[in-house]
């Protein structure tokens, strides 16, 4: 815990380790958590990743099943092998919560993510910021004589290499969904 | 329809206070004699007390409050009752509908500001829902790791008029813990008894949620292995205190011979406890040569703290009679030879007499004012609550316990002003039963209030108060952490407890001299109404064994000789 400044191996004497735990091994997973579609389940979940110190990277929650009023709750989250297993049994306990799937380790699964970015500029800047948007299969969506607003979707490494491009080609600004994420196969 | 799915489930007794807000359920309450209201003085003492109903009698405590500081009051019962996995459904009354969200009068997001210290909570915004929902809340606080509940009830949603649905009627939740060990698991541990030479089962509150079954079961499993049982403090009573293989309370003011078996055992079989930190000490050397197995219905109390070899996700009732069968139909092994010198190791370390403290013909010590008690009241029908602080220790390791459901006692949170409360809550539900609290006079003072309830419901609560006249456990702490610098630990101004016991209209006893102690006890026990007994004692008294801020199991003191540089300056960081 730099905070307190103390070195490794310094908390020896403590009944806590004062050490952060998550700053070994972390790993990103993807959580798929199905849940009641019941008020304040979503607050529960941030809440419980909140109170216990939890990280996360990207959150997508909408209803799935609208007559078992069941919605799906997609969050990628950084940790320990160990923090992960205490997130997802966390989350299994929450009353609300019919499953947790961890689709990083069980099985191959699809990251898809949606984004909107908004760019202006005009000559040679305009082009090919529309030439790279052709590459990545980017669509136009609006367009002005200074602006367009490309839509891509993708995993998020594809989307975040898109506005590493769009940057210096007049980038203002970006709206991103969060990874949805399913297994592959049945 | 509220008071009506009460009584469908059982409810005998609520604990509450009214106000604007739930009006029109205290009407309800007030036109039916099945349930029994007691009036609080404090809604933290509701909740306390229905911890103290529903630990001493397995059923959940309810509790009726208003909306806002209703609401908020109830806040830090309902964190200590989810620390300790204690059932409870607590009532709120929450603003209309319509007004919610306008910031009206006594209006507070209590679903919002209860939403982590509840196991679950609902605000309920249609009155067909409210039946089914309440019969839910009973559910939830009650299946699987118990806790509390709340359920928030605007005021117009009480007025109108809905469809009652009885509790065999209503939605089943598909919230259905798994209460059955996993088969593969069950027969590792049994393996791993056969073979063990230095087993122990670590106990702790777990087992006494569970029900008594499981303390029947643990009980016979220890009686036909032969192996040590050791407890937390939220586990006492579920192995009898005078138990052939009972070797005392572990932790940080636990035995001697609990810890140093702890640290030395091979096989240590956790059943219902939670790896807490006043247990393991210094993580890296908490027990470094045992395998360890660990029963708990809670999936997330696996390897949250100390990584396990063998985790049992189930009831504990359920797992022991699993393990106990199976254990059965493979012969009944265990390593003779092995145990044998086990016991013997442990039985050096009992050498130690680690309770032992100076006694004193001038001044009670507490420890000796609790020796007195136990001596004089052990063999009543008995319930002891407690307060927080060192009499809490002391209380855990002077007063023995044969049965489960008869010590209740803050564990997790640690909450001063518990034990009062508590201890009426208990004696409501026991009528005839002797009900002590054993309290310090700080924590005491923080629900005093609620002598008041003791009083005008007659509840003859005997105040056991160890009066050092110190935040005791803080004047410890910083005595041995904080180069004796008494920061804010010395309470001055006390009240006269015994003229206070007579302003509220009950019996007031202080007693200062050990001599006089048996006969002040007895008069306690005698008198046929709530007590409050001023006990002055020994004002710089510590509380020993006492595993230091940052050591593991093995570094204990054990007196005041020793104290010294015993915690390093990191060590001071801790609590």
């Amino acid at each position: 815990m730099s905070a307190l400044n103390l070195k490794k191996g310094a908390t020896s004497h403590s009944a806590y380790d004062l050490r952060d735990p998550h700053l070994e091994h972390r790993e990103t997973h993807t959580l798929a958590v199905l849940v009641d579609n019941e008020a304040g389940v979503l607050a529960r979940v941030i809440g419980l990743f909140a109170g216990r110190g939890y990280n996360i990277d990207s959150l997508t929650v909408a209803e799935v099943d609208h007559e078992g009023h069941l919605s799906r709750i997609t969050v990628v989250t950084r940790g320990t092998p160990a923090v992960i297993e205490q997130i997802k049994a966390q989350l299994g306990r929450l009353v609300p919560v019919h499953k947790v799937n961890d689709l990083t380790v069980e099985g191959p699964s699809v990251e898809r993510e949606l984004s909107l970015f908004k760019v202006a500029g005009t000559g040679d800047k305009r082009v090919e910021a529309l030439r790279l948007a052709d590459i990545f299969r980017a669509n136009v969506v609006d367009s002005t004589l200074e602006s367009f607003v490309f839509e891509i979707t993708g995993t998020p490494e594809k989307i975040d290499a898109f506005a590493d491009l769009m940057r210096p080609l007049g980038l203002i600004d970006v709206a991103r969904t969060g990874v949805a994420a399913l297994s592959r196969g049945t | 329809m509220v008071v009506e799915a009460l009584k469908d489930q059982g409810v005998e007794v609520v604990f509450g206070y009214p106000g604007g807000a739930v009006l029109p359920i205290y009407d309800e309450v007030f036109q039916q004699n099945d349930i029994r209201h007691i009036l609080v003085r404090h809604e933290q003492g509701a909740v306390h007390m229905a911890e103290g109903y529903a630990r001493s009698t397995g059923k959940p405590g309810v509790v009726l409050v208003t909306s806002g500081p209703g609401a908020t009051n109830a806040v830090t019962g309902l964190t200590d009752a989810l620390m300790d996995s204690i059932p409870l459904v607590v009532l709120t009354g929450q603003v209309p509908t319509f007004m919610i969200g306008t910031d009206g009068f006594q209006e507070a997001d209590t679903v919002g500001i209860t939403r982590p210290c509840t196991k679950h909570n609902w605000l309920v915004k249609e009155t067909d829902a409210l039946a089914s929902t309440l019969h839910q809340a009973f559910h939830v606080a009650t299946s699987g790791r118990p806790g509390p509940v709340l359920i928030d009830i605007p005021k117009d949603v009480q007025f109108a008029n809905g469809t009652y649905v009885p509790p065999n009627a209503a939605k089943v939740s598909h919230y259905q813990p798994k209460v059955k060990g996993d088969a593969a698991a069950v027969e590792a541990l049994v393996e791993l008894m056969e073979k063990a030479q230095r087993p122990i089962f670590y106990t702790g509150g777990g087992v006494i949620n569970s029900g008594p079954e499981a303390s029947a079961l643990l009980r016979k499993l220890a009686a036909a292995t032969g192996f040590p049982v050791t407890s937390t403090l939220m586990g006492l009573g579920a192995y009898p205190a005078s138990g052939k293989n009972w070797i005392g309370m572990l932790g940080m003011h636990g035995l001697y011979e609990a810890n140093l078996a702890m640290h030395g055992c091979d096989l240590m079989i956790n059943v219902g406890a939670r790896f807490d930190d006043r247990i393991t000490g210094r993580i890296a050397d908490f027990s470094p040569k045992s395998k360890k197995a660990h029963i708990d219905i809670d999936p997330s109390s696996i390897n949250k703290v100390i990584h396990v070899d063998v985790p049992i996700v189930g009831d504990v009732g359920n797992v022991l009679a699993d393990v106990l069968k199976l254990w059965e139909a493979r012969g009944s092994k265990v390593n003779k030879a092995g145990l044998a010198k086990w016991w013997g190791q442990i039985e050096q370390w009992k050498l130690k007499k680690c309770l032992n403290y100076n006694n004193s013909s001038k001044v009670i010590k507490p420890q000796y004012a609790l020796e007195r008690l136990e001596a004089l009241t052990k063999d009543r029908d008995r319930y002891i609550t407690t307060e927080v602080g060192q009499h809490q220790m002391w209380a855990a390791q002077y007063l023995t316990f044969e049965d489960p459901n008869r010590w209740m006692t803050s564990g997790g949170l640690g909450t001063m002003g518990y034990g009062l409360p508590a201890s009426i809550g208990v004696q409501v539900a026991h009528p005839d039963a002797l009900v002590i609290n054993v309290a310090g006079e700080a924590s005491w003072l923080m629900n005093m209030q609620e002598m008041g309830t003791a009083v005008q419901f007659r509840a003859p609560v005997k105040q056991f108060i160890l009066n050092n006249e110190r935040l005791g456990m803080v004047r410890q702490w910083q005595q041995l952490l904080h180069g004796e610098r008494y920061s804010q630990s010395w309470s001055e101004a006390l009240p006269d407890f015994v003229k206070l016991a007579e302003a509220f209209g009950c019996k007031g006893i202080r007693c200062q001299d050990p001599k006089d102690l048996d006969d002040a006890i007895m008069e306690m026990l005698d008198y046929d109404g709530p007590v409050i007994f001023d006990c002055l004692v020994e004002k710089h008294e510590n509380c020993y064994p006492m595993i230091p801020s940052g050591k593991p199991h093995n570094e204990m003191l054990l007196g005041d000789a020793g104290v010294e540089d015993a915690i390093g300056a990191k060590g001071a960081v801790l609590v």
